[in-house]
Parts: structure tokens; C-alpha cells; sequence
């Protein structure tokens, strides 16, 4: 149940043009198993759509549904308002980056790019320009003559990248792009797939694992549990707004402490942490029924954290100790332990380079808490 | 601290010495092995077959001989070699032996290569029986499965019996000693060898591979063809050589089904031995069958390390 604050307006695509890849009802059961649980989803043109989730969660068999690897046991999927759910993989206009690349091993970087044009019959001159034009834009013009034996893993998930775009599809299917590589050139291909996706106009629907990766790349994310959706939205949307709090613990981190509603007057909520023996207030979209049991959640950077006492007319204060920093070089992450007992992380950034202004508590400190009523978000359950 | 310092690549170099020789141990073992129950007998054949005839015990002439004034002298004989040019006999079997060893070799291949990957593509409970269904003949003696052929391919044997009671033939038809049955005994005998490297070969093949192809837009008929074709080549040359090898100079199958009517070479070498007792010509056939066969696989051996190096 949903208790986010709907005032904020967010760009989502334009409604009114039909989506591209519409899902229906799908359900794919093994023997006793359900992968997918009767999914519905609605893609457009031109989006860069993320499908995030823990591994087995079904996220990588609706793609494979979606790629034809795999049949529905019931549902449908609609490409460009065409009903794909029983053609062949062959057959669809969809192409897919595997996990592993599956690049063929016996053909050389530009046969293997040349692969899917030769299947769809494209003549001599036109398939090579085809394919010198993609090799091009991957810039792996130079190895064109490698086998992928002989190539990086970077360089490989090029040419897997490359061989499933030279067809032109409507749809590119991505299974976990990036996860093969390391850190560093995982960031750096972030941001070449968004450049590519842009350049090509293509719809890519990348499944991900990694929630920095989803929120990096897509212009949407549906968060994947148990073979259903949770939530579908833009990145700040599932950031700012998660609908429960399996989202808000799942992307990004949180502080959870557990209360009851004592005061609803409009859109500002008075909540009685027991805990703590405090009240806090909460800017909260809807009315709550008092003596409703309820989550209060807030992100550890909407958490102020100082030495000296903010002024009495500040909501929210908490008063703890520090009990450990972690330095992260951009920012330092402070564990305060409250009076309460309860540890809440809160995160600042290190703006200054003055070696005592760095961290604005040490180990032991007193700290003082406090956020914004609207800095924090309720959940019922 | 500077003690223990001293001690660690001490310690090490130990440490590795001592794994050095157990490497060596190791290997030695099989190189050994190789050494005198491999290498030594294919000395000696081949010293045998440069010697002459001699009625006597052993039925061969000693390469080295000492004169009266003490000189060391060794005589080689290339009678041999040359008497199995110039017999046409020879060379005939040698080719019909190489053209019958071919012809059931690419008959286990289109046999063995849909029988392997229908085990790699059944479930893995049903595989292991298959698998276990393949090797099941090696239980029994080889020996003993040709005679049974035999009992099969006779006159009055079972498939004839067969045929006749079906109605199908009035006369039983002459299945024994033709080459026809020496296909049929090649290629039951040595069926497993074609399929088990094709088997391994194919197993490691990447599922994923035939799902890129097929969604690149390929039918399962072009995937085959472009890609798990090309892929299970090294698994068709394996089981293809250890196939056509021991098929070239088999002896019993020839002997007990194809009779007198089917030459191979295997068979003019067991009568070199037994019957003429003639052992430096009967040594030269198995110098020259080893050549045979040794020279095409060197020649493939080099341009496949070729292609890799490419």
C-alpha cells in the first residue's frame, strides 16, 4: 500500500503514445516453481528500461520470455501491438546481449557481428557496411580480424553489444550487460550504453542485479520480487517515493523505526516512536487513522547530523553518541547509537579538505539528529 | 624478525624442490610405461623387419655380426620393403584395408553423431543410462560379440530366419563373409568410440551459443550447420582416428566375417607370421601399416598447431 507523497510531479513517458512492448498476464511456472507470477508491464519506445532484482527472482526468465528462449505457461507479449508470444526467437524483432556474450568462438570478431545480417539475407556490400559502421561506434574497427579468444572482457562485451544492435531491432534485450566486468570499467560503460541507446534510438530492457547500475542507466526501473512487480518508476521516483518497505530497504539504505499514528491534521502526521519515547512529524501525502501501527523511514543523508544543539523549534531531534565512522573519502557514514538504544546511520559530506573539518563528530561524540518533515516517508504494515 | 625472513624463501625453495620431483616422479611413471611396453617392441619389430629369413630359432638373421678379424659389421636388409612393393598384393590390401576402414568410419560418424547428441540433449537421469547402454558391450569379450554376429549374419542364422518366417525372402540371403558383414562388424565394434569423444565434445558446448544464434534470427537448421557443426569438428576428427586406426589393421572381424573374400592387411600379417613364418616381411607390414597411418595424422596434427598459432 502506497503512502508516498504524490504532489511531485515526475517525467514519466509520454502516455500517450501506445507503449512498444506490452506484457499481459504473463506466468511462467517450472514443475512446482513459479518464475513469473502474472506480470503485466508496459514499455515505450526510446525508454531505456531496467527489470532489477535478487538472482532468482524471475527477472531473467521474463527477458528470456521476452526474447522467445522461453514459452509463457500463460499471458501474452505484444512488440509494436503484433502478438510475439508464440514465435520463435528467430522470428522476433528483438535481440538479445547475453550474460555470458555467447559470442561463436570459431568466427572472428566480424563474422560474429555479420551473424544476424546474414541470416536475414542482407547483400555482400550492404551487410560489411553494416557492420564496419557498428564496429565503428564500439570502436573495435582494429580487432574486427580477432577471435574472441584474443579480446578483453571489455572488448567482448562489445562485440556481444554490437552483433545484437546490427539488426536494427526494435527491442534490445540486455542480461546482466555490465556484471562480467570490473568496477571501473563497469562505471565507464554505464555511461557508453546510455550514449549508444541514445545514438541508436533502440529500446533497451536491461536486467540487473545491481540497483547503482539500474539507477544509473534507465529512465524507468520495475523492481522484481518472488516473480512480481513491486514497484515500476523512474529512479527518484523508487528513491524518494518507494511504495513499501522492502523498496526502500532494497534501493539505497534506510533507518526503520517501528510506531504508531497519534495525530493526522492534513498532510502533516504526528508519530509516536516508542522506542524512543518521542514524537516526530511526518509530511505524509494522506490521511492515516490514528493509533495506526506504522514504519518511519529516512535515508541517512536527509539526516543533519552536528555537535551543537539545533534550536528547540526543529523537529525531529534525536540525541546519540557516535559509535563508528566509516570514511569513504566523498563522504563519511556515521553509525550513531541513541539513546534508545537503536544505531541510525547518517551520511555527510566531506566539503572541506581542513584535515578538523573533515568529520564533524568524532568516535564518542555526542551527536545531535535531526531532519525535515518532509525528509521522511511512511510506511503501513 | 630478520631470522624469519631469512627462513621464508628457505622454506620455499624447499617446498618447491621437493613438488618439482614429486612433477617428475609423476611423469615419469607413464613415460616409463610408455618406454618399455610401447617404444621397445616397436624397436625390435622394426630391427626385425630389416633382417633376413633364416630357418631357424628365432626364424631372423642378427642385424650386427662380428667378423673373424674382429670388425663389427651390420647388415640391413630393404628386401623386405621392396618385396612389398613389388608384390601387388600388398599394396592392394593396404589400399582396400584403408578404403573398408574409411567407409565404416564415416559410417559410425553418421551413426554416432545423432546418437551423441540426442544423449547430450536427454535429461541427465536418462543420460547416464544411455551413456551406460553405450559402454555395456565392453562387459563382454570382443571375441565373443563377432561370433555372435556370426550366429546373426549366417545362412541359417537369425536375421535370415527372420526374414524367411516374415515372408519377405524365399532363399537366405548371403550376409556372411562379404564386405557388407565386415562394415557391419566395424562398425558395431567400434560405434562407442565415435560417440563418446562426440559425446564429451559436445557436452561442453555452450547452450547459450544456439540461443544467440537462434535469436540473431537463425532456424535450428542454419544454427546446426554454422554453429554446433563447426564446433563439434575436434570431436569428430577424435572419435574419427580412434575409429579409423585400430579398423585398418583389424584382424578379426576380417577373419571371421568377411572369410577369404575380404583383404585386409591385418590378415596377410597374422599369415606372414603363422603361416609362412617369414617375421622380417611380416615386420615390415607393421612398419608400413604404422606409417600409414602415423603420416596422416602427423600431417593434420601440424596444420591444425598451425591454425592455433594463427
Amino acid at each position: 500500500m502506497s503512502h508516498g507523497a504524490n504532489h511531485m510531479t515526475q517525467s514519466e513517458p509520454n502516455r500517450r503514445s501506445e507503449p512498444l512492448i506490452k506484457v499481459k498476464g504473463i506466468v511462467k511456472n517450472f514443475g512446482a516453481f513459479t518464475a513469473v507470477d502474472n506480470v503485466d508491464l508496459e514499455i515505450y519506445r526510446g525508454e531505456l528500461f531496467s527489470i532489477l532484482g535478487a538472482s532468482g527472482c524471475g527477472k531473467t526468465t521474463l527477458l528470456r520470455i521476452l526474447a522467445g528462449l522461453e514459452s509463457p505457461s500463460s499471458g501474452t507479449v505484444f512488440v509494436d501491438g503484433i502478438d510475439i508470444t508464440n514465435l520463435p526467437p528467430y522470428e522476433r524483432p528483438v535481440n538479445m546481449m547475453f550474460q555470458s556474450y555467447a559470442l561463436f568462438p570459431h568466427m572472428t570478431v566480424a563474422h560474429n557481428v555479420a551473424y544476424g545480417l546474414k541470416r536475414d539475407g542482407v547483400a555482400k556490400p550492404e551487410l560489411w557496411k553494416r557492420v564496419d559502421e557498428i564496429l565503428d561506434m564500439v570502436e573495435l574497427s582494429d580487432l574486427s580480424k580477432r577471435k574472441p579468444h584474443q579480446l578483453s572482457g571489455g572488448q567482448r562485451q562489445r562485440v556481444a553489444l554490437a552483433r545484437a544492435l546490427v539488426k536494427q531491432p526494435k527491442v534490445l534485450l540486455l542480461d546482466e550487460p555490465l556484471a562480467a566486468l570490473d568496477k571501473r570499467l563497469r562505471e565507464q560503460t554505464q555511461f557508453e550504453l546510455m550514449r549508444i541507446q541514445e545514438q541508436v534510438g533502440v529500446t533497451f530492457v536491461v536486467v540487473t542485479h545491481d540497483q547503482g547500475e539500474a539507477m544509473t542507466l534507465s529512465d524507468r526501473i520495475a523492481v522484481m520480487d518472488c516473480g512480481r512487480f513491486v514497484q515500476i518508476g523512474s529512479p527518484s521516483r523508487l528513491y524518494e517515493f518507494p511504495k513499501n518497505r522492502f523498496i526502500a530497504s532494497f534501493i539505497g539504505s534506510v533507518n526503520m523505526l517501528a510506531g504508531q499514528v497519534v495525530r493526522c491534521d492534513g498532510t502533516l502526521c504526528t508519530i509516536y516512536i516508542p522506542s524512543h519515547d518521542s514524537h516526530f512529524e511526518v509530511e505524509h501525502g494522506e490521511y492515516l487513522d490514528k493509533g495506526a501501527a506504522i514504519w518511519l523511514a529516512v535515508r541517512p543523508e536527509k539526516i543533519r547530523i552536528s555537535q551543537t544543539s539545533p534550536t528547540s523549534d526543529m523537529p525531529n531531534q534525536i540525541l546519540g553518541i557516535v559509535d563508528d565512522i566509516a570514511y569513504t573519502g566523498n563522504m563519511s557514514t556515521y553509525r550513531v547509537r541513541t539513546e534508545a538504544g537503536d544505531v541510525l546511520e547518517v551520511t555527510h559530506p566531506n566539503q572541506s579538505r581542513a584535515k578538523d573539518s573533515q568529520l564533524v563528530a568524532d568516535w564518542g561524540d555526542t551527536a545531535h539528529l535531526c531532519w525535515a518533515p518532509s525528509d521522511a516517508v511512511l510506511f503501513s504494515e | 624478525m630478520r631470522r624469519s625472513m631469512y627462513s621464508y624463501p628457505l622454506a620455499k625453495g624447499w617446498v618447491q624442490k621437493i613438488s618439482t620431483s614429486w612433477r617428475n616422479v609423476m611423469i615419469a611413471i607413464p613415460f616409463f610405461w610408455l618406454l618399455v611396453f610401447f617404444l621397445a617392441p616397436f624397436l625390435i619389430v622394426l630391427k626385425i623387419s630389416f633382417a633376413e629369413s633364416l630357418i631357424a630359432s628365432p626364424p631372423f638373421s642378427s642385424l650386427l655380426e662380428i667378423l673373424d678379424d674382429g670388425t663389427l659389421i651390420m647388415r640391413l636388409a630393404y628386401e623386405n620393403y621392396s618385396y612389398l612393393w613389388e608384390d601387388p598384393l600388398y599394396v592392394r590390401t593396404y589400399l582396400n584395408s584403408i578404403r573398408i576402414s574409411t567407409i565404416s568410419t564415416i559410417l559410425c560418424l553418421l551413426i554416432g553423431y545423432p546418437m551423441a547428441y540426442a544423449i547430450v540433449r536427454s535429461p541427465s537421469t536418462t543420460r547416464f543410462v544411455l551413456l551406460m547402454l553405450i559402454i555395456l558391450p565392453f562387459w563382454s569379450s570382443f571375441l565373443l560379440r563377432v561370433y555372435a554376429w556370426m550366429g546373426l549374419l549366417a545362412d541359417q542364422g537369425t536375421i535370415n530366419n527372420i526374414l524367411i518366417w516374415l515372408g519377405l525372402i524365399d532363399r537366405p540371403l548371403r550376409l556372411m563373409y562379404s564386405e557388407l558383414a565386415v562394415h557391419i562388424g566395424i562398425v558395431y565394434s567400434y560405434l562407442p568410440f565415435m560417440i563418446l569423444p562426440l559425446y564429451a565434445n559436445m557436452e561442453k558446448l555452450d547452450d547459450s551459443l544456439i540461443e544467440a544464434s537462434a535469436d540473431l534470427g537463425a532456424r535450428p537448421i542454419m544454427t546446426f550447420l554454422t554453429v554446433t557443426l563447426p564446433l563439434t569438428v575436434p570431436g569428430m576428427v577424435a572419435g574419427s582416428l580412434l575409429v579409423f586406426i585400430p579398423a585398418t589393421g583389424e584382424f578379426v572381424i576380417p577373419d571371421l566375417l568377411g572369410g577369404g573374400n575380404v583383404l585386409m592387411i591385418g590378415r596377410v600379417l597374422y599369415n606372414e607370421f603363422n603361416a609362412n613364418h617369414d617375421w622380417p616381411v611380416a615386420s615390415a607390414v607393421a612398419i608400413m601399416l604404422l606409417l600409414v597411418l602415423v603420416i596422416p595424422m602427423m600431417i593434420y596434427q601440424h596444420s591444425q598447431s598451425k591454425q592455433a598459432g594463427n
